[in-house]
């Protein structure tokens, strides 16, 4: 955005740089696609960045066989837990942000906290909640956990950006005799469709690459991807076949790259959403 | 008369919304009461306990500390969280904010480049820690390909190398956060006033000098705030230390979260696991409450 002095060396110093940093940037994902395609000869035989002599889709073929079920694991938690949370969050930053009563800021600041909580510390505790309420090693359970350690972000969001809508448009529905749900209905709901979308590709991106919930609250058929790709990657029972973890890898990193890719801009407010101040 | 016709009238309806609110609000507090701070007392209790395989509430005091303190892989995972997150939080925020600097010259196809350097961000430590554990393979990874270009004696072995082990994890959680870091600075220098800068282009200053005497010291929030999410990132890496390294060799390159879930969930050291949690959130809590603080700090100010 500074105006530029004319020093084209300096100019073509800047998109070199730039350039060999997206290189080095892309080169994991270029390394896991061609790995992908390859045959374990190849693999073998070539290096990282050599073409494969032969292309196969072998390695996505078998790693969608062992997968496969644990995709949809993961589509059946993440997507309640995404809706849900998303409608709390929308709730309670309108009630946070409208219906302020006293304590309300109290529990904002309690909440807020949520957002910083290392989930370690709330682990035990929630696992014996889970087997107590017969959801211990079920999607159920996850999609529960997920709701209740995501909202504190999702309310976060809502809270924020209802913060900064006028006071007056509300009071004056008020004085309408507008009751809580229409004002929130006709009137913030239609002007939240930006938040709306920041908020569920938060969610979305958190909740499928989650490791750690999945982990200690899911085992065998529950299991989420990001478990049973580890658990593939890991084992070290027989010849390691490199195109398949590589492919497995793919198939649990798409759906989050391509929601990035399409919705990038939203994605990035979510992220910078908690950290630039609200 | 009347009016008290009216407000008996209208009472049940307007307490309805008066209380509507707190009523949306109610099963939120509940999670919050009992699944934040309830679960972190209750996590607190255990403790002190002598857990082991199943909970039990026999009260052993400091017990748990004590023996976490005498744990050599518990002091392993503590110095290397120093380490890991010293090197990664440094190295993101020098790396984000040179790119973000550089993109800030009106570069054609900002766009396009912000997104190839933000998408690692997108995709789950887990996936990074899979490709990054094939890129550093001893004999098959960029050790062979650094070979086959021609550096015929190199060894890149570091994965290995109980030395040298978290550095593979730096690289790794590098490579993934520091386009973040980035986003976080060119928001920021999109904010910076303008003229400001061109008054300094007047008075014949550099670029590289006015970046970083003026544009980049006016962004000490922005630092601030990537200092803390990244170190709230370092704290909570687990995923990253699973899929690559599982800790290994050894538990060389163990981190506190690792130590946490294998003591608790596969040792049946429930006791000294939740110890470990505990003392876990208390390092958030050393970072966040300084930051808090300044926050509201600055919001008495305004």
């Amino acid at each position: 955005m500074i105006k530029q002095n004319k020093l084209s060396f300096s100019r073509l110093a800047i998109y070199a740089t730039l350039l060999a940093a997206c290189a080095v940037y892309l080169v994991p994902l270029i390394v896991m696609l061609l790995t992908s395609f390859k045959t374990p000869e190849d693999i073998r035989s070539g290096n990282l960045l050599s073409w494969p002599d032969v292309i196969t889709a072998i390695g996505w073929v078998k790693a969608w066989d062992s997968l496969g079920g644990f995709f949809w694991n993961s589509v059946k938690i993440t997507v309640p837990a995404v809706l849900i949370s998303t409608l709390l969050g929308a709730l309670n930053g309108y009630v946070l942000a409208m219906w302020r009563f006293k304590g309300s800021q109290l529990f904002f600041g309690l909440l807020l906290f949520g957002c910083f909580l290392p989930f370690q510390v709330v682990l035990l505790p929630a696992s014996f909640t889970l087997g107590k309420l017969g959801l211990a090693n079920t999607t159920s359970g996850l999609v529960l956990v997920h709701l209740v350690y995501g909202i504190a972000f999702t309310t976060l969001f809502f809270r924020n950006y209802y913060v900064s809508v006028p006071d007056a448009l509300v009071r004056a529905a008020r004085l309408d005799g507008a009751g809580f749900f229409t004002i929130f209905g006709r009137i913030l709901l239609p002007m939240s469709v930006p938040i709306i979308m920041v908020c569920l590709i938060w969610q979305f991106t958190q909740i499928w690459n989650d490791f750690l919930f999945g982990v200690v609250f899911a085992s065998g058929d529950t299991q989420p991807i990001t478990v049973a790709l580890n658990n593939l990657v890991n084992t070290s029972t027989g010849t390691k076949e490199y195109n398949v973890d590589m492919a497995a890898a793919m198939i649990a990193g798409l759906p989050t790259l391509v929601v990035y890719v399409l919705a990038g801009k939203y994605f990035l407010r979510g992220l910078t959403a908690g950290a630039v101040k609200g | 008369m009347s009016s008290v016709a009216i407000t008996s009238k209208v009472s049940p309806l307007d307490a309805l919304q008066r209380w509507l609110p707190k009523l949306v609000l109610a099963p939120t507090m509940l999670i919050v009461l009992v699944g934040f701070y309830g679960y972190i007392l209750w996590t607190f209790l255990l403790s002190f306990t002598s857990s082991r395989f199943m909970p039990s509430y026999k009260w052993v005091g400091l017990q748990q500390y004590q023996r976490l303190m005498d744990n050599d892989r518990w002091w392993v995972a503590s110095k290397n969280l120093m380490l890991f997150g010293g090197l990664f939080i440094s190295i993101s925020l020098i790396l984000g904010v040179l790119l973000a600097v550089l993109l800030d010259q009106r570069i054609r196809r900002e766009g396009f480049i912000r997104t190839i350097f933000l998408y690692p961000m997108a995709i789950s430590m887990i996936v990074t820690g899979t490709a990054w554990k094939w890129l550093l393979n001893p004999g098959l990874g960029l050790d062979k390909l650094l070979r086959d270009w021609g550096w015929e004696g190199v060894r890149f072995d570091w994965l290995v190398d109980t030395d040298r082990v978290v550095y593979c994890l730096v690289i790794a959680a590098v490579w993934q956060a520091s386009g973040f870091v980035m986003a976080l600075f060119l928001a920021g220098l999109r904010g910076v006033d303008q003229s400001i800068i061109r008054a300094a282009q007047v008075d014949g200053a550099s670029l590289p000098n006015i970046y970083l005497r003026i544009v980049l010291p006016s962004l000490g929030p922005v630092f601030f705030s990537a200092v803390m999410i990244l170190s709230h990132i370092a704290i909570k890496s687990f995923d990253l230390v699973a899929s690559m390294t599982a800790g290994g060799p050894g538990y060389s390159s163990d981190l506190p979260a690792m130590f946490m879930y294998a003591h608790t969930f596969t040792r049946g050291q429930m006791g000294l696991g939740a110890a470990s949690a505990i003392l876990m959130l208390g390092a958030v809590l050393a970072i966040l409450v300084p930051y808090l603080y300044s926050e509201l700090r600055g919001k008495r100010h305004d």
